[in-house]
């Protein structure tokens, strides 16, 4: 009986170890964590690099692609009207597919059922410009994600991915992103990984890059096998850290070290 | 010659009495209380290699805890200063620290330096390997049992 006492013990503390979520007053953006430099690189349009890949995108959405002919304008007209708001929603929950989409997995639907267009690449100049183009015009806007009962149950399985030790350093994102934010791994800071400001310019990078490609980064930095780009596993970790975030603004294009 | 030969009969021994189950290609330990008395190898580690092992970025240690290594800019705050670790613990306990901090806590976020059981969608490239080499545990223990307060 003391040994089974024992084990519920130790289990309940494994449980509870990694259940301390963040409450939502002391939720911080990625940007808080950067220096005066890097925040300034930011706010400025014509210091911010991501700048680049948004004016891309809008040359992008007025371009006619695939079989069809059409354009992303010829049906959504102006971007800065009709996608206000949009990536806000994103992942959002697709009945017809009954799965999670993202926003990149949104355009390429598109492309494909309605422009007759392949699939663009992820990390692909032009699927990373169009997505940024369309998420800049939420900049600012709260993020919605999580108040869909069909997306509830992905939200939950992401929620049991951030949670699960992988690899072979055997760490849960929770384990640095939730227990341990704002405390130094190899001298900077740890953030809390509120995916605020996707896609966004990595100085590390050189480049924008999209969420998907930073959880690939992280997952790699714990010694696990990643997901593969446009995975189940990773849209669900994307739809959990989006509805993590419900309400903090979107910032795209975000600057990060 | 004779050397080698007796230690790996000492080690099948130790392994059959109380190996770590599931580890495969690891040496077998004992781990006594709170320690693992015998060095992994057999022998004792290189303190010199073990300084230069602990501020590699690759060996992981550095990102985590800092320590009296005044020449590396990027230290992590995770987990407790390494100095004095000699004088808080000894070879033994240093070293199933870092063979196991689980076995202490099962909640550590310290990973389990010297066990390949147990883990989950390990990448290719480390798979059905120790973070560190017995060697390299050894060397380190030699290090941090010299940094006394």
């Amino acid at each position: 009986m003391k040994f089974v006492g024992c084990i519920a013990i130790l289990a309940a503390l494994a449980g509870t170890a990694l259940a301390t979520e963040i409450p939502q007053a002391d939720r911080r953006s990625g940007y808080s964590f950067m220096g005066p430099d890097s925040r300034a690189m930011q706010d400025d349009d014509t210091s911010n690099p991501g700048m680049l890949w948004v004016l891309d995108g809008e040359t992008l959405w007025k371009r006619k692609a695939g079989t069809a002919g059409k354009a992303c304008g010829d049906c959504h007209s102006d971007a800065r009207v009709s996608m206000k708001g949009v990536a806000a929603r994103y992942p959002t929950f697709d009945k017809a597919l009954g799965k999670p989409v993202d926003l990149e997995g949104r355009i390429n639907l598109c492309r494909s059922n309605h422009q007759q267009a392949p699939p663009l690449a992820y990390e692909s100049r032009e699927l990373l410009a169009l997505t940024a183009y369309v998420a800049q015009q939420s900049r600012g806007m709260p993020i919605e994600v999580g108040n869909d009962p069909d997306l509830a149950p992905f939200v939950a399985k992401g929620h049991e991915l951030f949670t699960r030790r992988q690899g072979q350093l055997n760490l849960a994102c929770a384990n640095c992103h939730d227990d341990n934010w704002d405390r130094k791994l190899a001298g900077a800071p740890i953030t809390q990984g509120q995916p605020t400001g996707y896609p966004l310019y990595r100085l590390e990078w050189q480049s924008l890059g999209s969420l998907q490609r930073r959880l690939r980064a992280c997952i790699t930095g714990i010694r696990a096998q990643a997901y593969e780009y446009g995975s189940p596993e990773l849209v669900e970790l994307e739809a959990y850290l989006m509805s993590r975030a419900r309400g903090m603004k979107l910032e795209t294009p975000a600057v990060r070290p | 010659m004779a050397r080698p030969v007796l230690i790996a009969l000492l080690a099948t021994a130790a392994f059959a009495a109380c190996g770590p189950a599931g580890a495969e290609g690891l040496l077998p330990y004992t781990v006594a209380g709170d320690a693992v008395p015998d060095s992994l190898t057999g022998t004792k580690g290189d303190a010199t290699r073990g300084r230069a092992l602990i501020v590699e970025r690759s060996s992981t240690c550095i990102l985590c805890h800092s320590g009296p290594f005044p020449e590396q800019a990027f230290q992590g705050d995770l987990a407790p200063n390494l100095s004095g670790s000699g004088s808080r613990w000894s070879e033994g306990q240093l070293r199933l620290r870092l063979v196991d901090a689980s076995h202490f806590d099962p909640a550590t976020i310290m990973p389990s330096y010297y066990r390949i059981d147990g883990l989950t969608r390990v990448g290719n490239a480390w798979r059905d390997k120790p973070i560190l080499s017995a060697e390299q545990i050894e060397d380190i223990v030699a290090y941090l049992v010299t940094l006394r307060d």
